[in-house]
Protein backbone atom coordinates (compact mmCIF):
# COMPACT_ATOMS: atom_id res chain seq x y z
CA UNK A 1 0.00 0.00 0.00
CA UNK A 2 1.20 3.71 -0.74
CA UNK A 3 1.40 4.17 3.13
CA UNK A 4 3.71 6.73 5.64
CA UNK A 5 5.34 3.77 6.18
CA UNK A 6 7.08 3.92 2.40
CA UNK A 7 9.56 7.38 3.32
CA UNK A 8 12.17 6.89 1.09
CA UNK A 9 12.76 10.49 -0.63
CA UNK A 10 10.47 12.26 1.60
CA UNK A 11 11.65 15.44 2.60
CA UNK A 12 10.90 17.59 6.06
CA UNK A 13 11.48 15.03 8.48
CA UNK A 14 14.87 16.71 9.64
CA UNK A 15 18.00 16.09 10.29
CA UNK A 16 19.48 12.64 12.13
CA UNK A 17 20.16 12.73 15.34
CA UNK A 18 22.22 10.32 16.86
CA UNK A 19 22.38 9.63 20.58
CA UNK A 20 25.69 8.98 22.74
CA UNK A 21 25.57 5.80 24.66
CA UNK A 22 22.11 4.54 23.76
CA UNK A 23 21.24 1.69 25.68
CA UNK A 24 19.14 -1.51 24.37
CA UNK A 25 15.89 -0.21 25.36
CA UNK A 26 14.83 3.07 26.84
CA UNK A 27 12.38 1.62 29.01
CA UNK A 28 11.27 -1.82 30.09
CA UNK A 29 8.15 -1.96 27.96
CA UNK A 30 9.90 -1.94 25.02
CA UNK A 31 11.76 -5.11 26.02
CA UNK A 32 8.52 -6.83 26.65
CA UNK A 33 7.37 -5.45 23.08
CA UNK A 34 9.93 -6.86 21.52
CA UNK A 35 10.25 -10.67 23.08
CA UNK A 36 6.60 -10.60 22.97
CA UNK A 37 6.75 -9.99 19.30
CA UNK A 38 9.29 -12.76 19.23
CA UNK A 39 7.53 -15.27 21.22
CA UNK A 40 4.52 -14.87 18.77
CA UNK A 41 6.82 -15.05 15.91
CA UNK A 42 8.10 -18.45 17.15
CA UNK A 43 4.27 -19.87 18.44
CA UNK A 44 3.01 -19.42 14.44
CA UNK A 45 0.79 -16.66 15.61
CA UNK A 46 1.81 -15.09 12.71
CA UNK A 47 4.68 -14.31 10.06
CA UNK A 48 6.86 -11.04 9.77
CA UNK A 49 5.13 -9.54 6.87
CA UNK A 50 2.25 -9.72 8.51
CA UNK A 51 3.14 -8.00 11.33
CA UNK A 52 4.97 -5.38 8.72
CA UNK A 53 1.26 -4.92 7.08
CA UNK A 54 -0.28 -4.44 10.45
CA UNK A 55 1.82 -1.76 11.23
CA UNK A 56 1.53 -0.66 7.62
CA UNK A 57 -2.55 0.45 8.23
CA UNK A 58 -2.14 2.10 11.41
CA UNK A 59 -3.44 5.80 10.58
CA UNK A 60 -0.49 7.73 8.99
CA UNK A 61 -1.05 10.27 12.32
CA UNK A 62 -0.48 7.13 14.64
CA UNK A 63 2.57 6.05 12.46
CA UNK A 64 4.37 9.26 12.56
CA UNK A 65 3.49 10.31 16.33
CA UNK A 66 4.21 7.10 18.32
CA UNK A 67 7.63 5.27 18.85
CA UNK A 68 9.08 1.99 17.27
CA UNK A 69 8.26 0.16 19.48
CA UNK A 70 4.47 1.48 20.27
CA UNK A 71 4.04 0.44 16.63
CA UNK A 72 5.38 -2.75 17.29
CA UNK A 73 2.72 -2.87 20.38
CA UNK A 74 -0.03 -1.28 18.30
CA UNK A 75 0.80 -3.76 15.19
CA UNK A 76 0.45 -6.93 17.75
CA UNK A 77 -2.43 -5.91 19.40
CA UNK A 78 -4.76 -6.10 15.81
CA UNK A 79 -2.98 -9.08 14.67
CA UNK A 80 -3.94 -10.64 18.07
CA UNK A 81 -7.57 -9.74 17.26
CA UNK A 82 -7.74 -10.24 13.58
CA UNK A 83 -6.74 -13.55 14.07
CA UNK A 84 -8.99 -14.39 17.24
CA UNK A 85 -5.83 -15.07 19.76
CA UNK A 86 -8.23 -13.18 21.89
CA UNK A 87 -10.57 -10.22 21.80
CA UNK A 88 -10.61 -6.46 21.89
CA UNK A 89 -12.80 -6.69 24.88
CA UNK A 90 -9.81 -9.24 26.65
CA UNK A 91 -7.34 -6.68 25.53
CA UNK A 92 -9.34 -3.71 27.35
CA UNK A 93 -9.96 -5.41 30.63
CA UNK A 94 -6.30 -6.89 30.86
CA UNK A 95 -7.08 -10.47 30.86
CA UNK A 96 -8.21 -13.26 29.17
CA UNK A 97 -11.88 -14.95 29.34
CA UNK A 98 -11.53 -18.01 27.48
CA UNK A 99 -9.01 -20.63 27.06
CA UNK A 100 -6.70 -19.84 24.15
CA UNK A 101 -6.23 -21.25 20.27
CA UNK A 102 -3.35 -23.75 19.89
CA UNK A 103 -0.90 -22.53 18.52
CA UNK A 104 2.06 -24.52 16.84
CA UNK A 105 4.62 -24.09 19.58
CA UNK A 106 5.53 -22.03 22.94
CA UNK A 107 8.93 -20.52 23.64
CA UNK A 108 9.92 -20.89 27.07
CA UNK A 109 13.15 -20.22 29.18
CA UNK A 110 14.56 -23.49 28.48
CA UNK A 111 13.85 -23.10 24.23
CA UNK A 112 14.49 -19.54 23.71
CA UNK A 113 17.67 -19.57 22.28
CA UNK A 114 16.08 -20.98 19.28
CA UNK A 115 14.08 -17.76 18.67
CA UNK A 116 17.01 -16.08 18.91
CA UNK A 117 18.05 -17.83 15.69
CA UNK A 118 17.20 -15.86 12.40
CA UNK A 119 14.62 -18.28 10.19
CA UNK A 120 15.27 -18.86 6.47
CA UNK A 121 13.15 -17.43 4.51
CA UNK A 122 14.92 -19.54 1.08
CA UNK A 123 12.21 -21.83 -0.45
CA UNK A 124 12.14 -24.12 -3.54
CA UNK A 125 11.78 -22.52 -6.76
CA UNK A 126 8.64 -23.01 -8.90
CA UNK A 127 11.31 -22.08 -12.20
CA UNK A 128 14.50 -21.11 -12.98
CA UNK A 129 15.83 -16.98 -12.09
CA UNK A 130 14.44 -14.79 -15.33
CA UNK A 131 17.31 -12.46 -14.77
CA UNK A 132 21.05 -12.96 -14.19
CA UNK A 133 23.40 -10.61 -12.78
CA UNK A 134 23.91 -7.46 -15.73
CA UNK A 135 20.45 -7.88 -16.76
CA UNK A 136 18.89 -4.49 -17.32
CA UNK A 137 15.40 -4.35 -15.68
CA UNK A 138 12.74 -2.30 -14.96
CA UNK A 139 10.91 -2.10 -11.84
CA UNK A 140 7.08 -2.34 -12.68
CA UNK A 141 5.09 0.32 -11.74
CA UNK A 142 2.85 -0.85 -9.27
CA UNK A 143 0.46 0.45 -6.24
CA UNK A 144 -1.14 -2.47 -4.90
CA UNK A 145 -3.55 -1.63 -1.77
CA UNK A 146 -2.19 -4.48 0.04
CA UNK A 147 1.48 -5.03 1.31
CA UNK A 148 4.65 -4.97 -1.05
CA UNK A 149 7.99 -4.29 -0.51
CA UNK A 150 8.57 -2.22 -3.87
CA UNK A 151 9.35 1.24 -2.33
CA UNK A 152 7.39 4.17 -4.11
CA UNK A 153 10.71 5.86 -5.07
CA UNK A 154 11.98 2.49 -6.93
CA UNK A 155 8.82 1.57 -9.54
CA UNK A 156 9.07 2.24 -13.05
CA UNK A 157 12.76 2.98 -12.67
CA UNK A 158 15.68 1.24 -15.07
CA UNK A 159 18.00 -0.45 -13.55
CA UNK A 160 20.61 -3.36 -13.41
CA UNK A 161 20.88 -6.66 -11.63
CA UNK A 162 24.07 -7.09 -9.56
CA UNK A 163 23.11 -10.00 -7.10
CA UNK A 164 21.01 -13.06 -7.20
CA UNK A 165 19.89 -13.94 -3.45
CA UNK A 166 17.85 -17.24 -4.35
CA UNK A 167 14.04 -17.88 -4.11
CA UNK A 168 12.85 -16.70 -1.08
CA UNK A 169 8.94 -16.28 0.48
CA UNK A 170 6.94 -13.51 -1.19
CA UNK A 171 6.11 -10.56 1.18
CA UNK A 172 2.99 -9.75 -0.82
CA UNK A 173 1.81 -13.02 -0.69
CA UNK A 174 2.41 -14.01 2.17
CA UNK A 175 0.90 -10.92 4.30
CA UNK A 176 -2.65 -11.77 2.66
CA UNK A 177 -2.49 -15.08 3.21
CA UNK A 178 -2.23 -16.37 0.44
CA UNK A 179 1.01 -18.97 1.34
CA UNK A 180 4.47 -18.36 0.35
CA UNK A 181 4.35 -17.91 -3.38
CA UNK A 182 8.08 -18.30 -3.88
CA UNK A 183 9.65 -15.53 -5.67
CA UNK A 184 13.74 -15.21 -7.01
CA UNK A 185 14.94 -12.16 -5.29
CA UNK A 186 17.79 -9.35 -6.88
CA UNK A 187 19.52 -7.19 -5.58
CA UNK A 188 18.99 -4.05 -8.19
CA UNK A 189 21.24 -1.22 -8.82
CA UNK A 190 19.78 2.33 -9.78
CA UNK A 191 22.03 5.49 -11.06
CA UNK A 192 20.85 8.29 -8.53
CA UNK A 193 19.90 10.20 -11.42
CA UNK A 194 18.02 7.17 -12.23
CA UNK A 195 15.92 8.19 -9.25
CA UNK A 196 15.98 11.50 -8.28
CA UNK A 197 16.67 13.56 -12.08
CA UNK A 198 19.42 14.81 -13.55
CA UNK A 199 20.17 17.47 -10.33
CA UNK A 200 20.74 14.56 -8.70
CA UNK A 201 24.18 13.58 -6.84
CA UNK A 202 26.11 11.93 -9.90
CA UNK A 203 28.40 9.53 -7.12
CA UNK A 204 25.30 7.97 -5.53
CA UNK A 205 23.89 4.88 -6.47
CA UNK A 206 20.83 2.92 -4.60
CA UNK A 207 19.84 -1.05 -4.50
CA UNK A 208 16.83 -2.62 -3.55
CA UNK A 209 16.42 -6.29 -3.14
CA UNK A 210 13.63 -6.60 -5.69
CA UNK A 211 11.40 -9.99 -6.24
CA UNK A 212 11.17 -11.27 -9.49
CA UNK A 213 7.12 -9.86 -9.96
CA UNK A 214 8.69 -6.63 -9.38
CA UNK A 215 10.62 -6.33 -12.67
CA UNK A 216 10.67 -6.22 -16.08
CA UNK A 217 13.73 -7.02 -18.62
CA UNK A 218 14.57 -3.44 -20.34
CA UNK B 1 5.54 -0.98 41.43
CA UNK B 2 3.18 0.95 38.82
CA UNK B 3 3.61 4.36 40.71
CA UNK B 4 7.25 3.75 40.56
CA UNK B 5 7.66 3.47 37.30
CA UNK B 6 5.14 5.75 36.45
CA UNK B 7 7.75 8.39 37.79
CA UNK B 8 11.01 6.83 36.30
CA UNK B 9 8.70 7.23 32.64
CA UNK B 10 7.90 10.58 32.86
CA UNK B 11 4.15 11.04 32.54
CA UNK B 12 0.33 9.87 31.67
CA UNK B 13 1.53 8.78 28.01
CA UNK B 14 4.23 6.70 28.49
CA UNK B 15 1.94 4.90 31.85
CA UNK B 16 -0.78 4.20 29.24
CA UNK B 17 1.49 2.41 27.04
CA UNK B 18 3.33 0.51 29.98
CA UNK B 19 -0.68 -0.69 30.53
CA UNK B 20 -1.35 -1.69 27.05
CA UNK B 21 1.41 -3.61 27.15
CA UNK B 22 1.17 -5.43 30.57
CA UNK B 23 -2.72 -5.72 29.32
CA UNK B 24 -1.51 -7.74 26.14
CA UNK B 25 1.32 -9.84 27.89
CA UNK B 26 -1.47 -10.67 30.36
CA UNK B 27 -4.19 -11.97 28.04
CA UNK B 28 -1.49 -14.03 25.96
CA UNK B 29 0.18 -15.37 29.05
CA UNK B 30 -3.24 -16.62 30.16
CA UNK B 31 -4.73 -17.78 27.16
CA UNK B 32 -1.45 -20.24 27.38
CA UNK B 33 0.48 -19.18 23.88
CA UNK B 34 3.23 -17.32 26.28
CA UNK B 35 5.49 -17.76 28.78
CA UNK B 36 6.55 -14.31 30.83
CA UNK B 37 9.90 -16.36 31.80
CA UNK B 38 11.08 -16.84 27.88
CA UNK B 39 10.62 -13.09 27.42
CA UNK B 40 12.87 -11.94 30.66
CA UNK B 41 15.65 -14.30 29.01
CA UNK B 42 15.32 -12.81 25.50
CA UNK B 43 15.58 -8.95 27.08
CA UNK B 44 18.31 -10.07 28.93
CA UNK B 45 19.85 -12.02 26.04
CA UNK B 46 19.53 -8.21 24.02
CA UNK B 47 20.87 -6.37 27.41
CA UNK B 48 23.87 -8.39 27.84
CA UNK B 49 25.08 -10.73 25.25
CA UNK B 50 23.37 -9.05 21.97
CA UNK B 51 25.30 -6.34 20.45
CA UNK B 52 27.63 -4.24 17.92
CA UNK B 53 30.77 -6.60 19.54
CA UNK B 54 29.53 -9.40 17.61
CA UNK B 55 29.99 -7.16 14.26
CA UNK B 56 33.40 -5.83 15.19
CA UNK B 57 34.52 -9.45 16.39
CA UNK B 58 33.88 -9.94 12.61
CA UNK B 59 35.45 -7.03 11.00
CA UNK B 60 38.34 -7.08 13.20
CA UNK B 61 38.98 -10.77 11.74
CA UNK B 62 38.54 -9.89 8.32
CA UNK B 63 40.48 -6.96 8.37
CA UNK B 64 43.78 -9.28 10.09
CA UNK B 65 42.89 -12.82 8.31
CA UNK B 66 42.73 -12.57 4.29
CA UNK B 67 41.80 -15.59 4.04
CA UNK B 68 38.66 -15.13 6.06
CA UNK B 69 37.75 -11.35 4.30
CA UNK B 70 37.26 -13.49 1.25
CA UNK B 71 34.71 -16.36 3.01
CA UNK B 72 33.02 -13.01 4.46
CA UNK B 73 32.66 -11.80 1.22
CA UNK B 74 32.08 -14.57 -0.64
CA UNK B 75 29.15 -15.98 1.84
CA UNK B 76 28.98 -13.81 5.10
CA UNK B 77 25.59 -15.87 6.79
CA UNK B 78 28.49 -19.09 6.12
CA UNK B 79 31.62 -17.20 7.89
CA UNK B 80 29.81 -15.63 10.11
CA UNK B 81 28.04 -19.02 11.55
CA UNK B 82 31.02 -20.08 13.20
CA UNK B 83 31.73 -17.75 15.78
CA UNK B 84 29.56 -18.55 18.12
CA UNK B 85 27.31 -15.60 19.01
CA UNK B 86 24.10 -15.98 20.93
CA UNK B 87 22.37 -14.57 17.83
CA UNK B 88 22.93 -16.88 15.43
CA UNK B 89 22.70 -15.86 11.84
CA UNK B 90 20.62 -16.88 9.54
CA UNK B 91 21.23 -17.84 5.65
CA UNK B 92 20.82 -13.98 4.36
CA UNK B 93 23.56 -11.84 5.34
CA UNK B 94 25.37 -10.04 3.35
CA UNK B 95 28.77 -8.28 3.63
CA UNK B 96 29.64 -5.03 1.36
CA UNK B 97 33.13 -4.16 1.31
CA UNK B 98 34.25 -0.36 1.57
CA UNK B 99 37.17 0.44 -0.15
CA UNK B 100 38.46 4.24 -1.39
CA UNK B 101 36.50 3.76 -4.56
CA UNK B 102 32.84 3.03 -2.99
CA UNK B 103 31.65 3.94 0.40
CA UNK B 104 28.30 1.82 1.67
CA UNK B 105 25.61 2.71 3.52
CA UNK B 106 22.89 0.52 4.81
CA UNK B 107 19.14 1.95 5.28
CA UNK B 108 15.41 0.35 5.63
CA UNK B 109 12.99 2.81 4.10
CA UNK B 110 10.18 0.60 4.24
CA UNK B 111 10.43 -0.53 8.18
CA UNK B 112 13.80 -0.87 9.58
CA UNK B 113 15.15 -3.65 8.78
CA UNK B 114 18.65 -4.53 10.49
CA UNK B 115 21.21 -7.01 10.63
CA UNK B 116 20.38 -7.71 14.56
CA UNK B 117 22.54 -10.63 14.40
CA UNK B 118 25.34 -9.01 14.59
CA UNK B 119 25.17 -5.43 15.21
CA UNK B 120 22.11 -5.85 18.47
CA UNK B 121 19.25 -3.79 18.66
CA UNK B 122 19.15 -0.57 16.04
CA UNK B 123 19.00 2.70 17.49
CA UNK B 124 16.74 5.05 17.27
CA UNK B 125 17.87 7.08 14.63
CA UNK B 126 18.15 4.50 12.02
CA UNK B 127 14.48 3.70 12.69
CA UNK B 128 13.53 7.35 12.63
CA UNK B 129 11.73 9.29 9.48
CA UNK B 130 14.81 11.31 9.14
CA UNK B 131 17.52 8.72 8.23
CA UNK B 132 14.76 6.66 6.31
CA UNK B 133 13.47 9.25 4.37
CA UNK B 134 16.89 10.74 3.66
CA UNK B 135 19.44 7.86 3.32
CA UNK B 136 18.18 6.98 -0.41
CA UNK B 137 17.97 10.33 -1.68
CA UNK B 138 20.90 12.33 0.10
CA UNK B 139 22.81 10.30 1.68
CA UNK B 140 26.06 12.67 1.79
CA UNK B 141 23.56 15.03 3.53
CA UNK B 142 23.31 12.17 6.08
CA UNK B 143 26.95 11.25 6.18
CA UNK B 144 27.13 15.12 6.97
CA UNK B 145 24.82 14.49 10.08
CA UNK B 146 27.34 12.46 11.61
CA UNK B 147 30.10 14.56 11.04
CA UNK B 148 31.44 12.23 8.09
CA UNK B 149 32.57 14.41 4.60
CA UNK B 150 33.60 11.90 1.94
CA UNK B 151 35.90 12.84 -0.88
CA UNK B 152 33.21 14.09 -3.92
CA UNK B 153 34.89 11.20 -6.11
CA UNK B 154 34.03 8.64 -3.45
CA UNK B 155 30.91 6.56 -4.91
CA UNK B 156 27.98 6.60 -1.90
CA UNK B 157 25.75 2.82 -2.57
CA UNK B 158 23.18 3.08 -0.67
CA UNK B 159 21.62 -0.48 0.28
CA UNK B 160 18.42 -0.39 1.34
CA UNK B 161 17.41 -3.69 2.79
CA UNK B 162 13.36 -4.30 1.53
CA UNK B 163 13.82 -8.06 1.74
CA UNK B 164 14.98 -10.51 4.50
CA UNK B 165 18.50 -10.02 2.80
CA UNK B 166 20.46 -8.15 5.67
CA UNK B 167 23.68 -6.01 5.06
CA UNK B 168 26.93 -5.30 7.42
CA UNK B 169 29.72 -2.65 5.59
CA UNK B 170 33.24 -3.68 6.19
CA UNK B 171 34.86 -0.90 6.76
CA UNK B 172 38.57 -0.02 5.62
CA UNK B 173 41.29 -0.58 7.55
CA UNK B 174 42.53 1.84 9.48
CA UNK B 175 46.30 3.45 8.74
CA UNK B 176 49.23 3.17 11.07
CA UNK B 177 47.19 -0.46 12.45
CA UNK B 178 50.09 -3.06 10.90
CA UNK B 179 51.04 -5.89 13.21
CA UNK B 180 47.76 -5.19 14.73
CA UNK B 181 45.80 -8.24 16.86
CA UNK B 182 42.58 -8.84 16.02
CA UNK B 183 41.81 -8.33 19.53
CA UNK B 184 43.15 -4.65 19.42
CA UNK B 185 41.40 -4.15 16.52
CA UNK B 186 38.35 -4.55 17.67
CA UNK B 187 38.29 -1.36 19.14
CA UNK B 188 38.64 0.58 16.41
CA UNK B 189 35.52 -0.92 15.06
CA UNK B 190 32.48 1.32 15.89
CA UNK B 191 28.42 0.06 15.43
CA UNK B 192 28.06 3.41 12.72
CA UNK B 193 31.11 2.20 10.73
CA UNK B 194 29.68 -0.95 10.30
CA UNK B 195 26.42 0.85 9.14
CA UNK B 196 27.91 2.79 6.67
CA UNK B 197 26.96 5.98 8.83
CA UNK B 198 30.36 6.29 10.08
CA UNK B 199 34.38 5.31 9.70
CA UNK B 200 36.02 3.43 12.16
CA UNK B 201 38.34 5.46 15.14
CA UNK B 202 41.87 6.14 14.42
CA UNK B 203 44.41 3.98 16.57
CA UNK B 204 45.33 7.76 18.13
CA UNK B 205 41.41 7.74 19.70
CA UNK B 206 42.20 4.68 21.66
CA UNK B 207 45.75 5.42 22.28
Amino acid sequence: MDGIHDMGGMDGFGKVVPEPNEPPFHAAWEGRVLALQRAMSYAGAWQIDMSRAAQERLPPQVYLTVSYYQRWELAMERNVIERGLADAGELAAGHAQGAGKPLKRKLTADNFLDSMTRGSFYRQAQAPARFKPGDRVRTRNIHPPTHTRLPRYARGRLGVVELVHGCHAFPDSVAIEKGDDPQWLYTVLFEGRELWGPDADPSVKVSIDAFEPYLEPA
Amino acid sequence: MAAQEHQHEHGSELSEVQLRVRALETVLTEKGYIDPAALDRIIETYETKVGPHNGARVVARAWSNPAFKQALLDDASKAVRGMGHESRVGDHLVAVENTLQVHNMVVCTLCSCYPWEVLGLPPVWYKSAPYRSRAVKDPRGVLADFGVKLPKETQIRVWDSTAETRFLVLPMRPQDTEGWSEERLVQLVTRDCMIGTGLPKKPEEIA
